[in-house]
């Protein structure tokens, strides 16, 4: 009987969150014309969330990439293939790691600091003293937060790819002599516009919309304490890592699956 | 940090990763290939595709000139129906010409190889490829070469 008590508690716990989640996320989406006519609260949160992670992506994304180019040498020189690298390298990097480890990158850098953010206004009263001077703190700060994140991501992993398939170019062609022209004819060759590119690109609009939602809900639902703040980022990566890897594979079903 | 500052960092960032964005569309991927002035389809009929996909080349001399559009099964011939479409640019193709499928690479990936024929008119939009072998099936190979050998013995 316990057991069934506990299913049944944590259930309804998991849709009332889910019902107050998505509540906050349709009072966000109303926003959106607050946001686009203050240009400058944009601004701001674009460069706290976008260019403040800048470094950290393209850090990864070239180790990223170098690692893809030793690593496929390492393996396609067994079969006499590694003319294929540029395939190997861009095809990982534009369908799977670009839109996944920048996501996840991203849930760490710029979704913890924002729930944290979030979480610390509330528990300071800044968001209820806005109210109290008839400031609707979700669209004053919630919504150019979450247009922010879902404007950075998508920029920052098409970022992430173009500078690991340059890591995979110098790790490859620079350190292991892999001839460059096959490395980027056989690339070309292969990697779809609109299948490759403009999928990865869709999958990182995605997750973009999945990070920033998880990481202001939770902030904005934290308990008002250093215990629930704390608990509240450490919920932001987990969940936002959760959805990332489950999203991924549903998309990836769906744009591939056919093929 | 100053307001200014702060605008010439996010439109540094904006700007570097739409560029990355550019990079990835015209060295990465076939985006190039995209753009050309047209193109016109002619269909091909084979008794066997063996593994050739989609977006398969077409070529002729070694040359791309083309891609598969389209592979389907045609009902009433029994066979398979494969659509290439074939660059603008590359207008005038003998109405004789011949296409076979071809091996290419280690890992034995199928294209289309197209031959001239001599004749004076050329392939139209939606024409057909009379001329056709199809891909070559290792299995029927071999046991037509060891067939063959046993009827040799005999």
């Amino acid at each position: 009987m316990k057991l069934f008590q506990t299913i049944g508690h944590s259930s309804l716990k998991f849709l009332a969150k889910l019902g107050r989640s998505s509540l906050f996320l349709f009072s966000i989406s109303t926003g959106l014309a607050y946001t686009l006519s203050r240009p400058n609260l944009l601004i701001k949160q674009l460069y706290s969330i976008g260019v403040l992670t800048f470094w950290l992506i393209a850090v990864s994304g070239l180790f990223v990439g170098m690692v893809l180019g030793l690593q496929g040498v390492y393996t396609l020189s067994t079969y006499g293939a590694e003319s294929s690298l540029g395939i190997m390298v861009a095809a990982s990097l534009v369908r799977e790691l670009g839109p996944v480890v920048s996501a996840l990158l991203f849930a760490g850098r710029a979704g913890s600091a924002l729930t944290a953010e979030v979480g610390l206004m509330k528990a300071t009263e800044q968001l209820s003293a806005m109210e109290m001077m008839a400031i609707d703190p979700l669209k004053y700060i919630i919504a150019p937060r979450f247009f922010a994140g879902f404007i950075s991501l998508p920029l920052l992993a098409a970022l992430f790819s173009a500078v690991g398939v340059l890591g995979g170019y110098l790790a490859g062609v620079e350190l292991l002599n892999v001839d460059a022209g096959a490395y980027w004819s056989q690339m070309q060759s292969v990697i779809d516009f609109h299948d490759d590119i403009i999928n990865g690109i869709i999958k990182s609009i995605i997750f973009a919309w999945l990070v920033s939602w998880i990481a202001l809900f939770e902030g904005y639902d934290a308990l008002p304490t250093s215990a629930g703040i704390s608990r509240a980022t450490t919920r932001t990566v987990v969940n936002s890592a959760f959805a990332i890897l489950l999203f991924d594979f549903l998309l990836t079903a769906l744009m591939y699956g056919e093929s | 940090m100053q307001y200014k500052s702060i605008e010439i960092l996010v439109g540094l960032f904006v700007s570097l990763c739409i560029t990355a964005l550019f990079f990835l569309a015209l060295q990465v991927s076939n985006f190039s290939d995209l753009q050309d002035n047209g193109s016109y389809t002619v269909i091909a009929h084979f008794e066997n595709v063996g593994g050739l996909k989609n977006k398969a080349l077409v070529s002729m001399a070694g040359v791309p000139i083309g891609r598969v559009a389209d592979i389907s099964f045609d009902t009433d011939s029994y066979d398979a129906l494969v659509k290439l479409r074939i660059d603008a640019r590359y207008n005038k193709m003998p109405s004789d010409t011949s296409a076979s499928i071809l091996t290419s690479g280690l890992l034995g990936d199928k294209y289309i190889g197209l031959t001239p024929g001599g004749l004076d008119e050329f392939l139209q939009e939606g024409d057909t490829i009379e001329l056709t072998q199809s891909a070559l099936v290792l299995e029927r190979l071999i046991s037509q070469f060891l067939f063959n050998a046993s009827d040799k013995d005999k």
